[in-house]
Order: C-alpha cells, then sequence, then structure tokens
C-alpha cells in the first residue's frame, strides 16, 4: 500500500481541476437559475383554479422527486434523440439538473406561499389589484424570506449533485479528477483535490445564504 | 346559481340605492348563513350591521366586496348588477373581468387590516392607485399623504406596519382603502382586535369620514355605543336575517323585538 502524497504532482494536476471547477461552478449556476424558475412554473401550476392542472403537475413534480437524477440525466441524453431530442452532454446535463431541482424548488416555494396569510390575499382583492401585480408585489415578496433556507439548502445540493453529469462526459470537477487517474495510476490527488474543492465553494454558499436571507428580509422591513 | 329571470338589468328611477341586495342567499354546504336578504342602501348612508356571532353579518360584506360568491338573489351597486352581468339582455354569473371593473367602487377594511407588511404605510396607499388605477407616482403619494395627515399617520408614513400599533396599522388600512376612491367603504368588525385604549383613535377617523364625506358606508361591528352615536340606521342580524333596522335611538332605545332585547341585555350586561 502507498500512502505517499505526491506534492509535485498535485502542483501539476491542480491548474486543470481548477480550470474544471469553473465548469462545475457554471453547470451548478446554471442548472440552478433553470430550477428557480422552473420550480415557479411548478409551484405557481398547482395554484390555478384548474383541479386538472393541479394535478397533473403535482403528478409530475412527484414523479421527478420520485426517480433518481442519474436516470434522468441518461434518460434525457441516451433516450432524448429517439424522440428527436439531439443535445449535448452540457445541454442535456443543465436540464437534467435544472428539472430535477425545479421539482424540489416548487415544494420550498409552495411552503413560502402557504405561508402568506390569507388577510393578505382579500387586502390585494379589495384593492381591486390584478392577479399579476397579486403575485409579483403582495404574494411573491411575502412568500421569499421564509424560503430562502430551503433554497440555499438545495444550492448547495445541486452543487454537490454536478459530478453526476460525468456519466454523459460533462467535463466537470469529477470528470477530470477520473482522467488524470486513470491516466496515472494515481488517484488519492485528484479526488483529495475535489473534495476540498467542494468544501471550500460549500462551506462560504451556506453562510452566504444565510445573510442574503437576513438582507432581504431588512429589505422588505421584515424582522 | 338559481333563475335570474326577471331580475332588472340595470336600476334606475329617481331613487335608485348605492347597495341593493335583492333576494340573496348564501350557503356553506347544508348551513345557510344568509336566507333572501333584501337590503338598500342609499348613497351617504351609514348603517351599522350588529347582531350575534354566526348571524351572517360578516358575510354580508364579504358578498359586497367579492371576496364570497353567492348562491342565490342579485346584488346591485351604483345601480348595476355587482354579481352578474348582463349577456344578451339576460343576467349571467359576473366573469373575472366585469367584477374588477364594478369592485373599483368598493372598499373594505378588515379586522386584522391586512396591511403588507414588506412596505411602508405610504407605500402600502400607494399600492392600489400606482398599480390600479394607473397614478402616477407623484400623484399617487401627494393622495396618500393627504389620506395619511388625515388619519394623524403622516410622521409614521415611512414606518413598515410591524413597527406601528394596532390602532395606527387600522388608520394606515383605512387610509389605504380611502386613497382608491371607493363610492362604497366597509368596515369589517375594525376595533375588534385593537386594545381598548386605542379603540378611539380609530372610530374618531370614522367619526371624521361620516362628518366630512358622502361616502356611503357598512359597518359591522360590536361597538353598540358607537354604532349608536354614528349610524343613520342599525340592522340587527339574526339566523341570517335582518330581525330589526331602523334608526339608531329607535332600535337601542326601544326594540321592538324580542331577539333584539335579549341580544341588547346581553351585550350590556357584558360590557
Amino acid at each position: 500500500m502507498n500512502f505517499e502524497w505526491r506534492w509535485d504532482f498535485t502542483w501539476q494536476i491542480l491548474p486543470r481541476l481548477l480550470e474544471a471547477t469553473l465548469t462545475t461552478m457554471a453547470a451548478a449556476a446554471i442548472g440552478y437559475s433553470v430550477a428557480l424558475l422552473g420550480g415557479l412554473i411548478f409551484a405557481l401550476g398547482q395554484r390555478t383554479p384548474s383541479r386538472v392542472i393541479t394535478f397533473i403537475v403535482r403528478e409530475i413534480v412527484e414523479f421527478i422527486r420520485s426517480t433518481p437524477l442519474v436516470l434522468q440525466i441518461f434518460f434525457i441524453y441516451f433516450v432524448g434523440p429517439q424522440f428527436g431530442i439531439r443535445m449535448s452532454p452540457w445541454h442535456a446535463g443543465m436540464l437534467a439538473l435544472g428539472v430535477h431541482y425545479s421539482a424540489y424548488l416548487s415544494e420550498v416555494y409552495r411552503g413560502g406561499l402557504d405561508a402568506v396569510p390569507k388577510g393578505q390575499w382579500e387586502a390585494a382583492l379589495a384593492l381591486n389589484l390584478s392577479t399579476t401585480s397579486t403575485y409579483t408585489r403582495i404574494i411573491l415578496p411575502q412568500a421569499l424570506p421564509p424560503a430562502l433556507a430551503g433554497m440555499g439548502n438545495y444550492l448547495v445540493g445541486i452543487l454537490k449533485d454536478t459530478p453526476l453529469l460525468s456519466v454523459i462526459g460533462v467535463a466537470e470537477l469529477m470528470h477530470t479528477a477520473n482522467s488524470i487517474g486513470a491516466a496515472n495510476y494515481r488517484y488519492l490527488e485528484p479526488y483529495t483535490i475535489v473534495g476540498l474543492i467542494f468544501l471550500l465553494i460549500s462551506l462560504p454558499l451556506a453562510g452566504l445564504t444565510r445573510l442574503f436571507e437576513m438582507w432581504v428580509r431588512r429589505k422588505l422591513g421584515m424582522k | 346559481m338559481e333563475e335570474t329571470a326577471g331580475y332588472p338589468l340595470v336600476l334606475d328611477g329617481p331613487d335608485v340605492p348605492m347597495v341593493r341586495f335583492v333576494n340573496v342567499t348564501k350557503c356553506y354546504g347544508s348551513l345557510t348563513v344568509l336566507d333572501n336578504l333584501n337590503l338598500d342602501i342609499s348613497e351617504g348612508e351609514m348603517v351599522s350591521v350588529i347582531g350575534p356571532s354566526g348571524s351572517g353579518k360578516t358575510t354580508v360584506l364579504r358578498m359586497l366586496m367579492t371576496l364570497e360568491t353567492i348562491n342565490g338573489g342579485v346584488i346591485y351597486v351604483d345601480g348595476k348588477p355587482l354579481t352578474h352581468m348582463e349577456r344578451r339582455g339576460e343576467l349571467v354569473p359576473a366573469d373575472a373581468r366585469y367584477l374588477r371593473m364594478m369592485r373599483a367602487k368598493i372598499g373594505m377594511c378588515f379586522q386584522h387590516f391586512n396591511l403588507f407588511p414588506h412596505m411602508t404605510a405610504l407605500q402600502n396607499c400607494m399600492e392600489g392607485p400606482v398599480h390600479v388605477l394607473g397614478l402616477s407616482k407623484v400623484a399617487a403619494r401627494e393622495r396618500a399623504e393627504q389620506l395619511l395627515s388625515m388619519v394623524g399617520m403622516i410622521e409614521k408614513k415611512d414606518q413598515h406596519p410591524a413597527r406601528l400599533s394596532g390602532g395606527q396599522q387600522q388608520r394606515v388600512a383605512i387610509a389605504r382603502a380611502l386613497a382608491m376612491r371607493p363610492k362604497v367603504l366597509l368596515f369589517d368588525e375594525v376595533t375588534s382586535a385593537l386594545d381598548p385604549e386605542v379603540i378611539g383613535e380609530v372610530t374618531n377617523v370614522i367619526r371624521k369620514l361620516v362628518a366630512e364625506h358622502n361616502l356611503t358606508m357598512l359597518m359591522v361591528t360590536h361597538q353598540m355605543g358607537f354604532a349608536r352615536d354614528i349610524s343613520d340606521r342599525v340592522c340587527f342580524f339574526f339566523g341570517g336575517k335582518i330581525e330589526e333596522q331602523g334608526r339608531p335611538q329607535a332600535l337601542f332605545g326601544n326594540p321592538q323585538r324580542d331577539r333584539t332585547r335579549l341580544f341588547l341585555s346581553a351585550i350590556k350586561e357584558a360590557g
């Protein structure tokens, strides 16, 4: 057995891993952006007057939440072309991550929306606000602060799930570490560095989320 | 909704009331909350609604604000149907667009104020005028500041509701409703959630409205003394019907029905 840590190898592979870190961060950021919007659509889709739409959206969300992300990635990338949907690994990965986390974020939004008191809807109606104004100006700003903690958790969650994109060949951190390991028959350094990089991103992210939540509450005049 | 044949499409003539309920029925499942209600309120009139809880008095306001649909009859506001609209010479249930047009005539103040917590007092009062009436920010601000002065809240205009007492919040809520220039203003137990020592600051604002404005007002209240002082008419609700109504001196001084007498004496004992 060989527990020797080789610093020369470490410095040699570090630039490639840092470059892949950018890809990982971009994947998390883009996937999360898709999920922020998709989650809102899923959440609002369950609040329309139509029971049929509510039921369908609810079932879609349940389906996405009950199947593994890695299956969804494979499905979009390998089965998509049979339906004429041909995507690069990067695009397929972003779509899969985004849709998967949309389902989770929609639950967070739903909790936030449910926390807005009924009286706020009634006051908006009594002022004759349109449905759009009621959501954008009255309800969503109040639904946001209680949802932020949950949203922050899933931001860290999506970051930690980006390695799954390596299965379809997206050159993010995990994929890069694998190929470095395979080419040099050394896995200790690349995997350790990958772990440290994830830790260095995740920890501040959680703290920043809390700061952002406090800032939003203050901005909205809430304690 | 039941048959609406025979109901007029518009009200005209010399004495069109500001609000008219015609055979209005409201049920929750098998429970009838309002049973064939007929009630006219004239322009500029202040009508108080009193009665035990569960008598349907708050439902009257909520139907008028279109927070509740009705199961029978028609409500008219300012000569036009509110709950229905005309389609090919017949009354059909009002659609969302028609409701929005009619709702502009009505404003409401709630028991729990329901101010928007993420906006200052001033922003609360500007929200409707800017985003519904389409006023410029400058004009809306001027209107809001004038109303906040009227309710004695101009010094607190930049505070968020969380920093205001219940009485202060309710005064802002009245200013917010007035900023929409409604023809009919509804007060739903606006002093019930307040500490006793701040009730006066809210009732004084309402007194001022009665004295200085020609608003049509409908008020559900538990404050008999206040209702007696400022109302043109008091309606006593019992079991989803108007059991007795009349001028406040008559209804409080010389009630004709046993149920009214019982209710008023029970209130007197409690108070």
